[in-house]
């Protein structure tokens, strides 16, 4: 009878580190899905509501002001309305990539794993050497060679440089879940190849394909930053990486201009830590042993010196 | 041995794909680089028929020869290490410019990072092992480092640490006015000064990611069963700590340290670009911007070979420290 109640009280105090390591996660998912939010709506309303980004205005660079709630630029453009400008065009960037990453990663890493065979051997040797190819200095020879560069090209650029790693990875667990019981009762049963990869398969690569999705959009705002950073982005657009380089250029380091070069990067920084953060309690949902499987954890499994001699005289 | 001729196999093909790679965009793209080029050196003197014949070699003909015999004669110059004449940097050859530049990108870069990858696993294997712990709250800190853009936190800290407070030179790879280049006390300490913001940097943006992937391996192989044996042997935690649980948690690192060789390369062109290294990453920039194609190719197929080398050497390191890589081969 004792035994009981003590192994209740235990599980009782499992449940409740458990329920506040759920609860950590979600207040993780909740602070990125909030942050990344924010600023996925100032991209797509900012433009609508704030004067012409291009507009030159002889006050020159000024200091944040009622009428330039982020001070001007050194030609007397509103910093505030590039930045809108900006936000919507490096999410745009990262929106095409995540895209394309997730359309090229999924078909080498998963259809490759799946069809197996030579078919497999292939497609691996492939992602291998877009893995060992360097990305960045790719983008640059590639991009030098084309004077007029839209968004769309460099986006392109971006994404066929940076799929690889993702592939790997699905690659790995499609051939893990491949093996499966379920996948090979389901074989047995007579089921399409098509249906088995659709139906029995796909869904359980959903958490793993949406957190390398969000990786590949951090990974190509970051990149197309660097690139329009270098000055070999996409010409006549605005992104925070072009605001940085004109803010650069027009030596805003130097003359103290605070309000131009910081948010911008702040902005970078903040959306991809809220990614970041999504990414986190994606993994943890996917992955138990990052939630409880600690050392910590294990410690709780121990029952007190007082469980113990009460277990032992419940078995005596 | 099955295992060393697989990977040898591989970074063959891969050295294939590169060079080849290399060979069809300057052709594929639109405009005519040769021209471009040539056009160039002739502003600069005569240029002679072997110089001609060396750039349209590398990239690319309007001579109507077929493809396959221009790939030759490609394979064939750089098997002779010729990489056409700079124009940036005229009269010298490409390969004289990567010489003087590679050696100041593989000491800033590379020591930066194996130092970033040694405080990362340090610092990732204590955090595993006492979760919770105020190591443990760094974590979210380092990874908040690594989303901000690299360019932007060098930017950010040149600016506060070379203007505001003048602890560190602005720009430059040594002091250029007082001291001669060579083997000498006053020219190795001037490098290391000029160095040591860049490679801090390098640092602080990419030691996140190697801390919390070691932690995060660490947290898995603690609920291995042979953990679980060590302690009821009663070893010292320190050693089931260093013994048991980092040496197989250090796996994964140790793999991923190949990858993030490609992107150390990549990063060093920021990196020299904020801080005007004169290493190979600027050496890139200029002649980007001086539309110096062969240069750019040259640097290019340079910064791909090193990169396969150094994971070929860390594919050849794994399969020591971990059998298993070996058995399954």
């Amino acid at each position: 009878m004792t035994m009981t109640t003590e192994l209740a009280s235990v599980a009782e105090a499992g449940k409740t580190t458990r329920v506040r390591r759920i609860r950590l996660s979600n207040t993780k998912l909740a602070t990125g899905l909030v942050i990344g939010g924010a600023i996925v709506l100032f991209g797509l309303i900012g433009p609508f509501v704030t004067q012409d980004p291009r507009l030159v205005n002889d006050i020159g660079l000024s200091a944040p002001s009622a009428d330039h709630w982020l001070g001007t630029t050194q030609t007397g453009q509103d910093v505030l309305a590039q930045l809108a400008y900006g936000t919507r065009g490096s999410l745009t960037v990262g929106a095409v990539v995540g895209v394309l990453t997730l359309l090229l990663s999924g078909f080498f890493g998963v259809v490759g794993a799946y069809a197996g065979g030579w078919v497999d051997e292939l497609f691996s040797l492939f992602t291998n050497i877009m893995l060992v190819i360097p990305g960045l200095p790719l983008v640059i020879v590639i991009s030098s060679y084309v004077p007029d560069k839209s968004i769309w090209l460099v986006s392109i650029v971006l994404a066929i440089t940076s799929w690889a790693a993702s592939a790997l990875v699905l690659r790995g667990y499609t051939l893990s879940l491949r093996n499966r019981d379920y996948v090979l009762a389901s074989r047995v049963a007579g089921e399409k190849r098509w249906r088995i990869l659709t139906v029995e398969i796909l869904p359980n690569l959903i958490p793993l394909l949406a957190s390398q999705v969000v990786f590949a959009v951090i990974f190509a705002i970051l990149g197309e930053a660097g690139l329009s950073y270098l000055g070999l982005g996409a010409s006549g657009s605005f992104t925070w990486g072009t605001i940085l380089y004109y803010a650069q250029n027009g030596l805003a380091l130097r003359l103290g201009a605070w309000w131009w070069f910081v948010p911008p990067g702040l902005m970078l920084a903040l959306f991809g830590a809220a990614l970041s953060l999504i990414n986190f309690s994606i993994d943890e949902i996917i992955n138990p042993k990052l939630r409880n499987q600690t050392r910590s954890a294990r410690k709780g499994w121990r029952m007190s010196r007082e469980q113990l001699s009460k277990a032992k005289e419940a078995t005596l | 041995m099955r295992y060393l001729l697989r990977k040898l196999g591989f970074y063959l093909v891969a050295l294939w794909a590169a060079l080849t790679v290399n060979f069809f965009v300057p052709r594929l793209m639109p405009g005519d680089p040769v021209e471009i080029l040539l056009s160039k050196l002739g502003q600069h003197g005569p240029v002679s028929p072997e110089m001609r014949a060396s750039t349209e070699a590398l990239l690319g003909t309007s001579s109507g020869e077929p493809l396959w015999s221009q790939y030759l004669d490609y394979l064939g110059r750089l098997a002779h290490g010729d990489l056409g004449t700079s124009v940036v940097f005229f009269p010298a050859s490409v390969s004289s410019i990567i010489e003087q530049t590679l050696p100041w990108t593989i000491g800033l870069v590379g020591l930066a990072t194996v130092i970033s990858f040694l405080v990362g696993v340090g610092l990732g294997t204590l955090a595993g092992w006492k979760r919770g712990s105020w190591l443990d709250s760094l974590i979210p800190v380092t990874t908040m480092f690594q989303s901000v853009p690299y360019f932007w936190l060098a930017l950010i800290l040149l600016f506060t640490l070379g203007s505001v407070w003048p602890v560190f030179p602005l720009n430059g790879g040594y002091d250029v006015y007082n001291v001669t280049v060579g083997w000498n006390g006053p020219f190795l300490g001037s490098v290391l000064y000029y160095g040591a913001l860049p490679a801090l940097t390098i640092v602080l943006s990419s030691v996140g990611g190697w801390m919390l992937g070691m932690r995060n391996m660490m947290v898995s192989t603690l609920s291995e069963d042979y953990m679980l044996t060590a302690e009821a042997k009663g070893l010292r935690p320190g050693r089931i700590m260093r013994g048991y649980a980092a040496r197989n948690a250090i796996l994964p690192s140790v793999s991923g340290f190949a990858i993030s060789l490609g992107f150390v390369v990549a990063g060093s062109i920021v990196t020299e670009a904020v801080f005007s290294y004169p290493g190979i990453g600027s050496a890139l920039l200029q002649s980007v911007g001086g539309n110096d194609y062969a240069l750019m190719q040259g640097i290019f197929l340079v910064i791909t070979l090193s990169v396969l080398g150094a994971n070929l050497l860390v594919d050849l390191l794994y399969s020591v420290i971990d059998p298993r890589t070996r058995a399954r081969a």
